[in-house]
């Protein structure tokens, strides 16, 4: 039988996969922006497993919250991404020091 | 029985395409597999009788999220070999911090249990969406109207960012010519000579009028 454990150990596994994504991919701003979508993903697998095992709905409101403030945050992400490849000729994160001089 | 082997299916395609997400050389791979990666949490989550939420998943991120992402992948040019340069470097550092969250994590389920109810079939006299619902319109009203105007200000925004200042209906402040803005550029003295008043008689109303040069 599958218990509460079961889907907040794949949750932490989740987790674990895309921080390592932004560590691995620190230079593609890309696939950072797709790791903390991942991100998001399995915390809100853990609210949807904590409400579900635990008969509170609470849980479920609170990802429909995350779900939104992800959609707005990834749409405003990619637009500061085609903002920055206009300026730039690429989306490198290395060269983005224009702030330093 | 089932659900066990349902469980597993689905959650070792889920950790294989989030494994994907963030080794595959290629940024289209990358987005095709969180779209594989949403696809197959929102079919755990039906498995938790969380029926609602994981449609919204599939409509919300599948539909529109990853669909934005893969506009803007396919749209920009991408050099991808550059974009991998650090990557073996970073390989060890990565792993050991991901081993270590996940450590952590697992470490805290095993050593402090919380309280566990199975999950019982028994109240789907209501059903999930409409339970959500509920509460969504009474007591996370407030919330609600909060979010609708987080997304308004995506809206805003994301035009706001990417609207070009040289098309030409758009209406642009240019900030550096405002703040350099001096009172020189602003008022400028012009020298006048005073009006002259030249009074000439006319004839027909023999009244005198005045006529400025």
């Amino acid at each position: 039988m599958i218990g509460m454990n079961h889907f907040l150990i794949l949750s932490a596994i989740l987790f674990a996969i895309s921080i390592m994504g932004i560590f691995l991919n620190r230079k593609n701003i890309i696939v950072v922006l797709m790791a903390i979508e991942l991100m998001l993903l399995a915390v809100n697998f853990n609210f949807i497993t904590f409400s579900s095992f635990l008969h509170n709905i609470d849980g479920q409101i609170f990802v429909f919250f995350t779900l939104t403030v992800a959609a707005a945050e990834s749409a405003i992400g990619l637009a500061i991404l085609i903002l920055l490849f206009r300026n730039m000729r690429g989306v490198n994160v290395q060269d983005m020091t224009q702030l330093k001089e | 029985m089932l659900q066990t082997v349902f469980f597993y299916v689905f959650s070792v395609i889920l950790v294989i395409s989030a494994l994907q997400v963030i080794l595959a050389k290629n940024p289209i791979h990358s987005v095709l597999f969180l779209i594989l990666a949403f696809v197959t949490s929102s079919c755990l989550w039906i498995m938790l009788n969380v029926e609602f939420l994981a449609l919204t998943l599939i409509l919300v991120y599948v539909g529109a999220v990853m669909v934005l992402f893969l506009f803007v992948v396919m749209m920009l040019d991408i050099d991808i070999e550059t974009m991998r340069k650090g990557f073996w470097k970073n390989l060890p550092l990565a792993l050991c911090l991901g081993l270590v969250v996940l450590a952590e994590m697992v470490m805290v389920l095993v050593t402090k249990p919380v309280v566990v109810y199975q999950i019982t079939q028994t109240d789907n006299s209501i059903s999930n969406s409409n339970q959500l619902g509920w509460m969504l319109y009474t007591k996370y009203s407030y919330p609600v109207e909060l979010a609708s105007v987080i997304l308004l200000l995506g809206l805003v925004v994301a035009v706001a960012l990417t609207l070009r200042p040289s098309s030409k209906n758009a209406k642009y402040q240019n900030i550096a010519k405002q703040v350099a803005v001096s009172k020189t550029g602003r008022i400028e003295m012009v020298k006048m000579q005073a009006e002259k008043v030249e009074v000439i008689v006319d004839e027909k109303v023999g009244k005198d009028k005045e006529v400025s040069v």
